[in-house]
This record gives C-alpha cells, sequence and structure tokens, in this order.
C-alpha cells in the first residue's frame, strides 16, 4: 500500500525582499540581495518553495571593537581599525553576502562621531564595496534619528537596509526612508503582538510592506534563544494563513549576541571543561545561527569568519536538491 | 487517537439502555469522544470493543525508554508539531559513536573523552546520554570486549550497533543489564531481530530506507511481539532527513498513523567537525529522537547540548534564575551592586553585560516571579519594597564595604522610595543591560 504523507499545503507567502540596486534601478550595487518568498517552513523543500536562500551579512564598525574576544578579533588582523578594508576583507576573503554597518561610535556615550562623519564613511563604503549595505545605528534615539536620516539621503538610490525602527522610535526613520527609498527594519521585544504593532505602524505612514525586515530580537543560544525561535515559528505560520502584517522576511543579529555570553568568549584557561575558545566562540555563533535558520531566519548578521563559513555551508546542505 | 462519536459508537451495544446515565448510545460516545467520561461508565461494552476504544487511546508517539534506573533516557510521547503550541516533553538522546576497531589505548582515551561530556552551565549539568558502539571489526570477540570495556567504564546507556545477528547475540550477555537499544531490524533480518529484543525485552531499532518501507516493517515487527521501536531512514542529505523527521511527526501526530508512531533515530553525516554539529542542531530542533555524533569534543557538544536544553525548555514557564546575589568576576568589598529581576533572560543579559565589563560587581536577581524588569514594575513585582527587602534579607551588607545600589534606569521612579526604605544610596543605571559597561567604566573613573 503506497503511504501518503500529509504535506502542508500553505495560502500565502512570506514577502520578497531586495535589498541593494544595481545601476539599471538608480544604485551602483554590482548585484542586489533578494530574501523571502517562502510557501513552506523552513527546508521543506517537498511541500513548498524556498525560493530564495538565506543569506550572511557580516558585521563590521565604524570604530575598532577592541574589546571583542582575542578569539573573535584575530581573524581580522588590523583590518578592524578600517571600515572600508574591514568589509572589504570580509566581502574577498570570507565571502560575506552582503556588509552591515554598526555607527556604533556615533553614540554621543562612546566616541560621539558626527552625522557628517558617518555619511563619510558611509559614502565612501559605497564607493569601495559592491555589495549591498546595511546601516544601523548606535542604539540612541535622539542621534539615530540625526544620523541615520542624513545617511539616508547621501545613500539616495542604493536601496540600502536601514534599523532599528522601533515601537517608541519609528516616524524619523521611516520617513526618510520612504523618501530616498531604502528597506527598513521593523524592532520588536520578543513579543509577537509588538512585532506587528510595528509593521502596522510603519505601513500606516505608507511605507511598502515588501521593503521591510522584521528583526523579532535577537538571543544567544543558552541565553534565551527559544524565545526568539518560537515567536518566529508562531509569526511564519500566521503570515503562511494570511496575516499580512507578519509576512515579512527575518534579520537576525546572531554575532552580536552570540559573542556575548561567556560560553563563546571565555578562554580555555577560565574555563578548562569547555575546549579550545577559537573552535568554541565561532561554533556557538555558528549554532545559534543554524536554530535561527531552522526558525525561518533570511538575514543572519554574524561575525567570525569561520562560524560564516560554516553557516554557509550549512545552507548550502539544507537547500541541496530543491528541485529533485 | 482522536476517534470521533460515530466511530465509537459503531463498537457500542446500541442499547440505549442509559445505564451510564446518557440517554442514548450516542449521546454516550459523543462525550466519550469529547473525553469528558471515562469508557467504563458502560457496564455493557464488550472485550473486543474496549481493546479497540482503549487501543485508540495510547499516545500517537509511543514511549520508549533505554537504561534503566536514574540514567534511563525516555524518548517519543511528544504532542506537538511546535513547542509553543504545548511544549517538547522528551528530550533529544545526545550520543557518541564508538567503533569497536579501535585499539586498547584509543578506546580508553575515547571513553575518558566521552566521561568528560557534562557541563555546568547556569546552575545546571547538562550531559551526553549515549554511546553507541558499532561493530566495524565484524567480529564478534572484538565487539563484546569493547562493550564491556565501555559497560566497566562509563554510566552513558548504550546502542549496540551490528550488522550480524549472531555477533549481537553473542554480545548481548555481556550488557543486557543495562537495557541497550539494538541496532538494528531491516528488512532481511528482522525476525532473527525482533526474536532477539523480545527474549531480552529491549527497545530495537528498525530501518529502511523510506518511510513507506519503514511503517510495512514495523508492522510485522510489532505483529512479532516487539513494541518498543526506534525509527531510522538511514544515511541521506540533512535536508531530507529534515523531512523524513517531519513527516514522521505529522503522520503520528496528525493521522495517527501507528506504524510510524515511535521516536527517531539520527546519525550525522558531516565529517567536518563544525558542520557535523550543526546538522545534529538542525535535527535536534526538528523532532530527532537520538542524535549520535562522531565528534566528541567538549567544544562541539557543549552548544549541541545547550540547542536541547532550549529547545525543550518548557514555553509556558518563565525561566527564572534563583532571586540572590551573584558575584561577577573577583569582586571586592567595594565592587558595584545592581539589582534586576529573575527572570533569566534578564539576569544572564545583565550578567553578561557586566562580565563584558571586565569590572567586577555584585549582581543581585530578586523574586519578580520571573518578569523581565518593565513587565515586573508594571505588574508590581519589582517594587522599592521588594528590592529593600532582597537587599535586607541577601546577606549583601556583610559582604561590602559601601551602600550603594544601582537600578535599572527603566525604574528610576522606584529611587526615592526605594532610599527611604533600604537607607542604601540609589544610583540610577542605564535602561539597557547594553549601557552597562559604560556605565561601569565611568562610575569607577
Ligand atoms: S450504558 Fe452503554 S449500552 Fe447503555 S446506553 Fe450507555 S452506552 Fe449504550
Amino acid at each position: 500500500m503506497a503511504l501518503e504523507l500529509l504535506k502542508e499545503r500553505w495560502s500565502s507567502a512570506i514577502n520578497v525582499l531586495k535589498v541593494g540596486a544595481v545601476k539599471e534601478e538608480g544604485g551602483t550595487r554590482a548585484s542586489a540581495i533578494t530574501v523571502g518568498g517562502q510557501t513552506t517552513l523552513p527546508f521543506l523543500l517537498d511541500e513548498g518553495g524556498m525560493p530564495h536562500r538565506p543569506v550572511v551579512a557580516m558585521e563590521i564598525f565604524d570604530v575598532a571593537p577592541l574589546e571583542w574576544p582575542v578569539s573573535l578579533l584575530e581573524p581580522f588582523g588590523d583590518a578592524v581599525k578600517d571600515p572600508v578594508k574591514w568589509a572589504k576583507k570580509c566581502i574577498n576573503e570570507f565571502k560575506a553576502d552582503l556588509i552591515c554597518l554598526t555607527l556604533k561610535g556615533t553614540h554621543p556615550e562612546a566616541e560621539n562621531i558626527s552625522a557628517d562623519k558617518a555619511v563619510e564613511l558611509v559614502k565612501n563604503m559605497l564607493k569601495e564595496i559592491s555589495t549591498p549595505l546595511i546601516i544601523i545605528g548606535s542604539g540612541d534615539k535622539e542621534k539615530d534619528n540625526d544620523v541615520l536620516a542624513r545617511c539616508s539621503q547621501a545613500t539616495k538610490g542604493e536601496n540600502c537596509l536601514f534599523g532599528l525602527a522601533a515601537q517608541d522610535n519609528f516616524k524619523t526613520l521611516v520617513a526618510s526612508c520612504m523618501a530616498d527609498d531604502h528597506c527598513i527594519i521593523a524592532d520588536s521585544p520578543i513579543d509577537i503582538n509588538i512585532a506587528k504593532q510595528v509593521n502596522i505602524l510603519i505601513t500606516d505612514m505608507g511605507f511598502k510592506p515588501e521593503k521591510i525586515a522584521m528583526h523579532p530580537s535577537t538571543a544567544a543560544l543558552g541565553y534565551g534563544m527559544e524565545y526568539v525561535y518560537s515567536i518566529m515559528e508562531r509569526s511564519r505560520l500566521a503570515a503562511f494563513v494570511g496575516d499580512k502584517m507578519l509576512a515579512m522576511p527575518f534579520i537576525i543579529f546572531v554575532g552580536q549576541e552570540a559573542w556575548k555570553v561567556k560560553e563563546a568568549a571565555a578562554n580555555v584557561a577560565d574555563e578548562p571543561g569547555w575546549g579550545d575558545e577559537r573552535m568554541r566562540g565561532p561554533l556557538w555563533e555558528a549554532a545559534t545561527a543554524v536554530a535561527m535558520l531552522h526558525a525561518g531566519a533570511d538575514i543572519l548578521v554574524m561575525r567570525h569568519p569561520e562560524a560564516v563559513a560554516t553557516v554557509k555551508r550549512s545552507i548550502d546542505s539544507m537547500m541541496k536538491g530543491n528541485n529533485d | 487517537m482522536a476517534l470521533s462519536g460515530l466511530e465509537i459508537y459503531k463498537h457500542l451495544p446500541k442499547t440505549n439502555c442509559k445505564d451510564c446515565g446518557f440517554p442514548t448510545c450516542l449521546a454516550f460516545a459523543m462525550q466519550l469522544a469529547a473525553k469528558k467520561v471515562s469508557l467504563d461508565k458502560c457496564p455493557h461494552v464488550s472485550e473486543e470493543a474496549k481493546k479497540v476504544l482503549e487501543g485508540a487511546s495510547q499516545p500517537p508517539i509511543r514511549l520508549v525508554t533505554i537504561g534503566t534506573g536514574e540514567n534511563k533516557l525516555e524518548l517519543g510521547n511528544e504532542t506537538v508539531m511546535f513547542r509553543h503550541e504545548e511544549r517538547f516533553y522528551h528530550p533529544a538522546g545526545i550520543g557518541v559513536l564508538v567503533e569497536d576497531t579501535l585499539d586498547d589505548n584509543a578506546l580508553k582515551s575515547r571513553i575518558d573523552k566521552i566521561n568528560k561530556l557534562k557541563f555546568e552551565r547556569v546552575g545546571r549539568e547538562i550531559k551526553i546520554d549515549l554511546i553507541a558502539v558499532k561493530n566495524s571489526s565484524k567480529s564478534a570477540a572484538q565487539f563484546a570486549k569493547v562493550i564491556k570495556a565501555i559497560v566497566e567504564k562509563t554510566k552513558l546507556n548504550l546502542i549496540l550497533m551490528s550488522e550480524n545477528v549472531g555477533n549481537l547475540k553473542e554480545c548481548i550477555k555481556v550488557a543486557k543489564e543495562k537495557k541497550p537499544l539494538l541496532y538494528c531490524a531491516t528488512k532481511s533480518n528482522y525476525q532473527e531481530m525482533a526474536q532477539l529484543a523480545k527474549e531480552h525485552s529491549l527497545p530495537l531499532a528498525v530501518h529502511a530506507e523510506n518511510l513507506e518501507e519503514l511503517a510495512d516493517l514495523t508492522q510485522k515487527i510489532v505483529s512479532l511481539g516487539v513494541q518498543d521501536l526506534v525509527l531510522d531512514t538511514g544515511p541521506k542529505s540533512p535536508r531530507k532527513k529534515i523531512c523524513d523527521l517531519t513527516y514522521t511527526r505529522r503522520m503520528a501526530l496528525k493521522k495517527t498513523f501507528r506504524p510510524l508512531g515511535y521516536p527517531t533515530i539520527v546519525f550525522t553525516q558531516s565529517s567536518e567537525p563544525n558542520d557535523e554539529v550543526c546538522e545534529a542542531a538542525g535535527y535536534v530542533v526538528k523532532y530527532a529522537g537520538i542524535v549520535i555524533t562522531k565528534g566528541a569534543e567538549p567544544w562541539q557538544l557543549l552548544p549541541l547540548l545547550t540547542v536541547r536544553s532550549d529547545i525543550y525548555t518548557d514555553p509556558q514557564k518563565p525561566v527564572q534564575v534563583e532571586p540572590k546575589v551573584y558575584e561577577i568576576g573577583a569582586v571586592k568589598k567595594t565592587s558595584p551592586v545592581l539589582v534586576t529581576t529573575n527572570f533569566s533572560i534578564t539576569y544572564f543579559t545583565v550578567a553578561g553585560e557586566v562580565e563584558a565589563s571586565k569590572i567586577p560587581a555584585y549582581v543581585i536577581s530578586c523574586d519578580a516571579e520571573g518578569m523581565s524588569v518593565l513587565t515586573a514594575w508594571a505588574a508590581e513585582k519589582f517594587t522599592a519594597e521588594s528590592i529593600a527587602k532582597m537587599l535586607d534579607t541577601s546577606g549583601i551588607s556583610g559582604r561590602i564595604s559601601h551602600k550603594n545600589v544601582v537600578i535599572p534606569g527603566y525604574v528610576a521612579v522606584l529611587s526615592g522610595k526605594l532610599e527611604e526604605e533600604s537607607g542604601w544610596k540609589v544610583l540610577v543605571g542605564p535602561k539597557e543591560a547594553s549601557g552597562i559597561p559604560s556605565y561601569l567604566r565611568s562610575m569607577a573613573s
């Protein structure tokens, strides 16, 4: 007797999000990055499609993150002191699909780098690299509203992905991104209702839903990863049955969370039972990313080259046989 | 399974005698289907019907036990496809492969290494559950020798793997007290394997290349009297494997398809050490019952075991840490004191930032019923009174030479009241934990 497997067929798809613009579209990128469009839960290619594979962005800073653990700084060498050099290394050597530039140094309590300087860096970055660009503020609301608005204006037509727009601070960024035709990241604090609410607030301003990526929060493996995992699954299931305000692709900031925890960062001298941190750290980041992939992540923002390479191989192996 | 009222009705006496307290057999059947009454309320139901109806109330995925005593590993009996619907109940067994071709020294060092695969994190011990011993030598004597060494040197549960039923038969006496999983029954050997499993009451792994053949095989084995089965669809790409695992779970839960209503076992295919862990992590989050890896390095197993603890956490229960004083780094009497709630994510985020700052500090987690700072404050679980009480009863005063406490920026409004209640000087910290390092640094200078 032939066994008939129960296959799910969903009525709705995840939005297709395109970041970056090529010359014909008014930008200067060599090619754009497209994610989303799924009609199935992650990698169940027997019952639906994943027309665009998940991508990995590598995260770089405007100021050298000397507080990073040695095991994370090492692979970049001196390049961390020069954002453009750093970005190029990520693209050419480490095969990043795109670059995420976090303007950490603009924070008033950090280097308080001016908006002018940030604009200069972003423009220079776009001139020197050919991949699409994600641009993230420092987390200081007032400063971000100034810096990101200026960066948005200066990169008009490049279709960058800007973030973060949150429930209590979205208007300025949404207005800028809309005027300059960029994409935006809608941020929410591990709460599906707020995630939906932010998407509603943003689209209510006239912003196109297919230019939004959702950030449902990120948590490291062992530090609440499962909360994010379940929010993502719930959100996807709702989108598949027609909730348009949850149908945005996910962006997950894996590197930033994974490298905070001591399981990734601690020296083997401090935790002899845990093994070499040069192996452990990147794997902690990669394992966090893989769990997020299985929950539906579309854009992973990562840090360690070894973790990036591992996750890219993992994506390859999960997408293999897409058409068989 | 969910039999419908009508299906149940077919098996009832249909006399409408009302002895069950319902006006008709059909009414009773409806209540049964809704699980509002139990079958024994009808005194007239036949033995045969009882069997059918009780069989239908078996869990859709059988609970299978490997091993004995407190180390035993229970698998299966899962109820949902997604953890947010309820929870995942029986954490996937994680194990490491040992081939019996290792020489004495290599075997000894492998066992030593495996025995160290336990970790203390977040105040909990996590460890692997199994060793899968593979009869790669094809020799019964060698297999027996290696199994014996493992039984003597570890408390871990066992999977005995051989293509040769004769070898398994011979070696079983060395390990049968440990109630190992026998691996595995196939199309060609299932009769003998079932016989062996039955004789020693052991769980049995069943292998076929696809789910259809697997379902066919389990039915045959069940009819031979062996019910504690574990399913294997053999080596294939990780993506196909995830499909197999998903469809097995879905058929069991959504269709009550008993021939696939068993836990599963997966062996990693990747040989690159990082890839292997990522592959295994995918299986753990997507329904695998047992995952066996070749790698046995601590830096491989620590993340893999953590993926398991995360995914099998009860999503209904906010995860809490014990409300008490935690020392981060080499604290001194002058080190700063920070308070936060006992919601584990909140606590660990704060603790992580303090650690990242490299400035030793005390972090006090206050009992806020596992809520985050803002939620707890709104629910009045994180108040001036409760913080003051914690400062008073936690014994922090005896450990430091100052009386300054840092509260989260979001509850700055509590400052005045807390100073009054506690007599401590209250400092308002940053709103977000990410601001802690710079805050602590500026405090120190
Ligand atoms: S006691 Fe049994 S036979 Fe009598 S009415 Fe109820 S279900 Fe029917």
